[in-house]
Formats: structure tokens, C-alpha cells, sequence
């Protein structure tokens, strides 16, 4: 078990909601970005001076940008359904955890200079001026927001709480207080193309590497390309596939996938990177920079198609914004969503039989899966609502004999956060994450005891990475973690080709 | 024309005028500002006609708090479709002639009356005794429960306890259409509901009573989810493409 300096959770065979108790997370803040990090992205580099007025202007400027800061600033009738429904609360039990605690310490400052009762009574509704302590709550409780928006599917005006932890970490980027974390690591995509600043060369040996360990476990030659012009399809997919564990051994099963789909297909140095941490602080500019080099690495590389890893918020960025912050993609193949993901594209060949699959390969396991929030509450795959429950589902289902669902209210639409997610995957924030993950954790161990599960699947490189990170520190083991296209590709039957004797250069010219 | 009758009209109209004036502002702010990326809360529906049920479930049947908490749940709905009856029952006051559904609500009016302020006091009761509401709870919350609750209240005993004149009282509010005061009855009982009513009516868009239009324009409640199908830029946000 892993050691901590600070308390861990106890896991319940109940879900309990705590009472509550202030103060327990005021500490928690993550590193402050140095100028380095913050002039690479537009920002300023340390406090400016007339900060307060600064951040006033800029949330009147967001509040002419953003509806949904607007209308949920305003709408909230602190009814408390909400209050309930925070990983970080249930966690931490710290009332500013609550989704409402967190967004009234943006609202008291907005009800201050931007609406008639708090400029006149303050007092009676709760505003208060942006001092410098109502800055320092703001940094410490808006890094711990992981914009899971499990609060809007409960909220009867369906505010968002991440719509506004990204306003304020926009309006703190913007007077000179940023998140090292987030913000390095978006200087890291504009320098070398990823988020684990992995330069193209190692990136191809790592890829080398893949194709001849695949060889040699199974004798078919599966390709792993990278930079090849004229590919039909771009496979863009979070770096942390290139590397860690579990991610690589999806990135394993896309190639398998890929290659008994028979497509062309190639990886990005320019776009080695579905994640956008744009997204996390909020800024526009900043997300649509980072979008665009998927633009422009597919007109680079001639590509016809885009197809997505496994990524919780890049696909929430790739489905529900590319268009938007990259488009239009007219000069791609009209006949295929921009962009699909890669269980929609796996399912798609299950449904029409192209896939083989020996399912007893995954029989030592007995599978649950993890929704992520990103994919389950921000956007879609396949053609029906819900199809990004189901079609993952789908595929555990074609490719293992032993799948058991945890309970009802931490899956789907209801799913739990797994406390790493928007930007908070730093070790500088261990103890949040931890106690974050308490929720999910819980009902893993539920579902473990019950029906005897040993692994969870998952579709999201920063679950993966939270995951393998936390769970020991509740006395479970890190291989316990799975990537959803492990599964297929332990269990797919690939399809020897004749040129797998003959020289490997060969096939590609074939297919 | 006695001071009172004069007072009255005076309030009245000038609440009207704050309602519409502040309302108007609000709605311009909502719908001037754009919603820049595509949000809606997942699964969502992926065609207009599709939102539009979602949104009749949210408003009708409060959809989303029904799967947040069955306890706000009951009260809130409780108190919202009591009001709605109530209302509806006091358009007779302001009508003539009464239209025949109006007729016809009339004793579930009362009933209304009645669940209006059961509801409330569930929705108070929670303020109080729940740690987590209480800690969210500020003076203004109070407030406006007590000021619904006595406007329940008040509107109860004119019915149960001390009758007015109700004909006076509609001759006054008829009258006001055509800038004429006639007497409204000086009972302190409807002097009372009426303050109260108008100062509901001049804080609704300077307080969390917004949530009524909010609603309407919540992008995770109101987009269509087809972001793949329909390109969607913000008018801002077209500048940036044109650089």
C-alpha cells in the first residue's frame, strides 16, 4: 500500500454523504507557473499590478463572451441538489468542494461588481470584494475542480461548474497567476508537439519498438507509422500512449485494429497530441492553437479521415469543439464523422463482422468499466445519444466472457470522476487526488467484492495515469488498470498476411 | 380618490415598469451573449424538436432535480405547480371576463394556495436542518421564503379568516388598464398580500428568481448535440478565423 502523509479514505460498502467540515482542503494549491510558463501562452508573468481591476474587467469581458457564465452566475437558487454530487466533496468533505460552494466564490465577487443587490447590500446576498484572500481561495479551489460536470446533470439549470473553474482560471492566467502544471505543459505542445515533450525521433524508435514486439508475440507484421503522407487515415492519440502503462498497450490494440481494417494509417510528429490542455484553463485562444496543428497536420500529411485514441477530454474537445476551433473539414472524406473516435471505429468493424476475436485470451480477468467523465457527460459517439455508454460496453462485451457493471449511480451520465481530470493530474496535488478518487475507488471495491472483479477498463489516458497513481494508496494493485483496445487486443485474432514472410516494406504498397 | 387607492396604483405600476425594464435587460444580456462552444450536458438530444422535449421536462417536470434529490425535488415541485395554480386562479382579478378555464380552476386555486406554502416550508425546513444547505444559505435565501410564505399566508386568510371585497379589488386592478383608480378596500389583510406581491414583483430581476428565464437560455440544457454535423462559431469568434 502506498504511503501517505495525510489521511486516506476509508472505503464504505455505502456510498455516505459527509457532514460538513470547513476548511479541510484550504491548504491544497498547486505550483504557481513561472514567467517562462506563462509568456509562451499570452500571459503575463507574475501578478500584474493593478490585478483587481484587471480581473474585473476581464470577468466583464468573459461575461459578453460566455452565456453560460452569465446565465449560471445568476441562476443558481442554492437549492442543494448539487451539494451532494462532488468527488472532491464527498472526498474532502470541504464545503467549498460542494459545486455551489465552489461557484459562490466566484459569485459573491460577481454579485459584487456586476449586479444592483450586491453593489447596494452586499451582506444580504453574499458578495464581497476580490481581495487578495478571495484571489488565494479562488486558486486553491478552482485547481480543485476537475470540470467533470457531474454537478450539471443535476442541477436544475444545469449549471456547469466547470464552465466556471475555467472563467476564473482564465481571469487568474490573465493578471498573472497561472498553474505551472497545465501551463508548462501547453508550452511543451507548441515547442515539441506533446505533452510529455517527446521529440520525433524518439517517438518513431518507441513505434520501432512496437512493431517488433507484436511481431514477435504474434509473427503478423502490424505497422506502427508515423509522419507517411497519402495515409487515409490520421490516428492522433494522447502521448501518454507512447509510453505508459496501461495507455501503450491501447495504442497496441488501435494498430491491430487498423491493420485488420486493411486502411492506411499514420501517426503525427506535428500532432502527437490528442490532449488539450487549453480546455482546462479555459482559454480559447489557447485551445484553438492547439487544435489547430491536427488541422494542419492532416492537410500536411494528406490524410482523408481523423480518428481519436483513447482520451477523456480530448475527445470532449475533438467531438464537441474541433469543428468549431479547427473546421470546416470540407477537404476530408464526407462519407466519416470528423472526427471518429477509435471505439467507433472498432465497433463499426465488430458490426460488420471484420473483426475475430478468441475472447478466452482476456478469461483471467473479470472486467468493470469506468466512464469517463469527459466522454460521458460532454459528448457522443455513434449516431445516438448514449452511444458513448454503449458502444464501449460493446466492445467488452465481443472481446471478454466476464463484465460486471459497478453500481448503478457511479456509471453512464451519473459516472464518478476519477479525481486527476482537468489539469489536477500533478503530483503537487496527490492528496486531492487521492481523496477525489474516493467515490469511483469505492464502488470498484464494491463490484470487487461482489462479483469478484480484478480489472477496470477505461478510455482515458488521464483516468489511466490517476488511476495507476492512486489506487494503491487504497491497497489495490496498479495492473488492476486496463485501456479498453487491451482488451481487443489481447483477444483479436489477426490475419496473417503473405507478405509477413517477405519483406515488411511490401505491404503497405498493397494495402 | 383616497390616499391609499392612489399609493397602490402608484406601487403597482411602478413594479410593473422594474419587472419589464429589468427583465428586458436581463433577457438582452442572455441572449447577446453567445455561447462560443457547443455544451450541452450529455446524452442530449440531437435534434431541436428533441430539446424542445428536454426543456418541457425540465420546466414541467423539473427532470434534473428529480434525479439530484427527491426531498428539493417534492417541495420545489410542490410549491412551483401551487403557484402556478394560484396564479392562474388570480387572473380573474385582472380579466374581464373570466375565461372558462379560469372559472373552471378556481377551488384548485385555493389547494394551490395551500401546497405553495407546504412546499415552502419543506424548502425552508431543508435550509435549516441540513448542514450542507445551511452552509450555501444566505440572508437574502431566508428572505425571499419568508416573503413567498407571507404572500401564501396572507392570500390564505382573505380567504379563511377576514374576506375583502373582491369586487372592489378587481374594479381596481381593471381600472388600472385604463389609468383609472378606483377604491381598493383598506383591509390591512390585502394591504399586506398586495405590498408584498409588488415587492416580489420588483426584486424578480434583480435576485435568484432569474433562474425562471435562466433556465431557457442554459446551454447544457438548450444546444442540440450535433457539433460533428453543424459548424458553430461564436460572431467573436469568427474574428479569429479571418487573422
Amino acid at each position: 500500500m502506498a504511503k501517505a502523509d495525510f489521511e486516506v479514505p476509508v472505503l464504505q460498502p455505502y456510498a455516505e454523504i459527509p457532514p460538513v467540515r470547513t476548511g479541510t482542503m484550504s491548504h491544497s494549491k498547486p505550483y504557481v507557473a513561472k514567467e517562462d510558463f506563462q509568456k509562451p501562452l499570452g500571459f503575463p508573468g507574475e501578478l500584474v499590478d493593478d490585478w483587481q481591476d484587471k480581473a474585473i474587467d476581464k470577468m466583464g469581458d468573459l461575461l459578453t463572451r460566455y452565456r453560460s457564465l452569465r446565465v449560471y452566475l445568476d441562476s443558481c437558487v442554492k437549492c442543494g441538489s448539487c451539494t451532494d454530487k462532488c468527488h472532491y466533496y464527498l472526498g474532502t468533505k470541504d464545503p467549498n468542494n460542494m459545486p455551489v460552494g465552489r461557484q459562490d466564490l466566484m459569485r459573491k465577487v460577481y454579485r459584487r461588481y456586476f449586479t444592483l443587490a450586491g453593489r447596494f447590500f452586499p451582506k444580504l446576498v453574499g458578495a464581497s470584494d476580490f481581495t487578495r484572500e478571495v484571489l488565494d481561495e479562488w486558486y486553491s479551489y478552482f485547481h480543485q475542480c476537475s470540470q467533470c460536470r457531474r454537478c450539471s446533470v443535476f442541477c436544475p439549470y444545469g449549471i456547469d461548474t466547470a464552465e466556471i473553474s475555467m472563467a476564473a482560471r482564465e481571469i487568474m492566467d490573465s493578471i498573472g497567476v497561472g498553474q505551472k502544471y497545465c501551463n508548462e505543459i501547453i508550452g511543451k505542445v507548441y515547442k515539441i508537439g506533446n505533452n510529455l515533450g517527446l521529440p520525433g525521433p524518439a517517438l518513431e524508435d518507441t513505434l520501432e519498438g512496437l512493431e517488433e514486439d507484436v511481431f514477435d508475440e504474434t509473427g503478423v507484421k502490424v505497422r506502427y507509422p508515423i509522419d507517411e503522407e497519402g495515409a487515409e487515415i490520421l490516428l492522433v492519440t494522447p502521448s501518454a500512449d507512447f509510453f505508459a502503462e496501461p495507455h501503450v498497450d491501447g495504442l497496441i490494440g488501435y494498430g491491430k485494429v487498423l491493420h485488420e481494417a486493411g486502411v492506411s494509417w499514420t501517426l503525427s510528429t506535428h500532432a502527437s497530441e490528442a490532449a488539450n490542455f487549453g480546455m482546462f484553463i479555459g482559454s480559447y485562444d489557447n485551445m484553438r492553437r492547439l487544435a489547430r496543428r491536427i488541422r494542419e497536420a492532416a492537410i500536411q500529411l494528406g490524410v482523408k479521415r481523423i480518428v481519436f485514441g483513447e482520451c477523456g477530454h480530448a475527445w470532449r474537445v475533438a467531438y464537441s469543439f474541433l469543428n468549431t476551433l479547427a473546421g470546416p473539414w470540407d477537404f476530408l472524406d464526407p462519407r466519416y464523422p470528423v472526427p471518429q473516435h477509435i471505439c467507433e471505429f472498432t465497433h463499426d468493424l465488430i458490426e460488420r463482422g471484420k473483426l475475430q476475436f478468441d475472447k478466452s485470451e482476456n478469461d483471467e480477468m473479470v472486467l468493470t468499466y469506468h466512464d469517463s467523465c469527459n466522454v460521458a457527460r460532454a459528448s457522443r459517439m455513434g449516431d445516438r445519444p448514449g452511444g458513448q455508454f454503449d458502444i464501449p460496453r460493446a466492445i467488452i462485451r465481443a472481446t471478454c466472457n466476464n463484465f460486471y457493471e459497478m453500481e448503478e449511480e457511479t456509471i453512464r451520465d451519473r459516472t464518478f470522476c476519477c479525481g486527476g481530470g482537468g489539469g489536477l493530474l500533478t503530483d503537487d496535488l496527490m492528496e486531492l487526488r487521492v481523496k477525489g478518487a474516493m467515490p469511483r475507488v469505492q464502488a470498484l471495491n464494491n463490484v470487487m467484492k461482489e462479483k469478484g472483479v480484478t480489472h477496470m477498463a477505461m478510455i482515458c489516458a488521464i483516468c489511466k495515469s490517476q488511476f495507476t497513481k492512486v489506487i494503491p494508496y487504497y491497497g489495490m494493485e496498479m495492473e488492476q488498470v486496463v485501456s479498453l483496445h487491451q482488451l481487443v487486443s489481447n483477444a483479436i485474432v489477426l490475419t496473417p498476411q503473405e507478405q509477413d514472410e517477405e519483406d515488411g516494406e511490401l505491404s503497405h504498397e498493397a494495402a | 380618490m383616497s390616499f391609499v387607492s392612489g399609493f397602490y396604483a402608484f406601487l403597482f405600476y411602478f413594479a410593473l415598469v422594474i419587472l419589464i425594464a429589468g427583465l428586458v435587460n436581463k433577457l438582452i444580456q442572455y441572449a447577446r451573449a453567445p455561447a462560443p462552444l457547443k455544451i450541452p450536458t450529455t446524452p442530449a438530444p440531437t435534434t431541436s424538436g428533441g430539446v424542445v422535449l428536454r426543456m418541457v421536462r425540465e420546466v414541467v417536470f423539473f427532470e434534473s432535480l428529480f434525479r439530484g434529490n427527491k426531498w428539493i425535488w417534492i417541495f420545489g415541485w410542490i410549491f412551483h405547480f401551487g403557484l402556478l395554480l394560484v396564479t392562474l386562479r388570480h387572473l380573474r382579478y385582472l380579466i374581464d371576463p373570466v375565461w372558462l378555464p379560469i372559472e373552471f380552476i378556481q377551488p384548485f386555486g385555493i389547494y394551490g394556495g395551500m401546497a405553495m406554502v407546504v412546499g415552502l416550508v419543506g424548502l425552508w425546513a431543508r435550509r435549516v436542518l441540513v448542514d450542507r444547505v445551511r452552509y450555501i444559505t444566505s440572508p437574502s435565501d431566508h428572505l425571499i421564503l419568508l416573503l413567498l410564505i407571507l404572500i401564501g399566508l396572507s392570500g390564505l386568510s382573505m380567504t379563511y379568516v377576514v374576506h375583502t371585497d373582491i369586487i372592489a379589488v378587481k374594479n381596481f386592478f381593471i381600472g388600472l388598464y385604463s389609468f383609472q383608480v378606483n377604491p381598493l378596500p383598506e383591509d390591512p389583510l390585502l394591504l399586506v398580500h398586495l405590498s408584498l406581491v409588488a415587492a416580489l414583483t420588483i426584486i424578480f430581476p434583480y435576485s435568484k428568481l432569474l433562474h425562471a428565464p435562466g433556465l431557457f437560455f442554459s446551454p447544457s440544457r438548450n444546444q442540440v448535440d450535433n457539433p460533428r454535423e453543424k459548424r458553430h462559431v461564436a460572431p467573436w469568434a469568427e474574428r479569429l478565423e479571418q487573422e
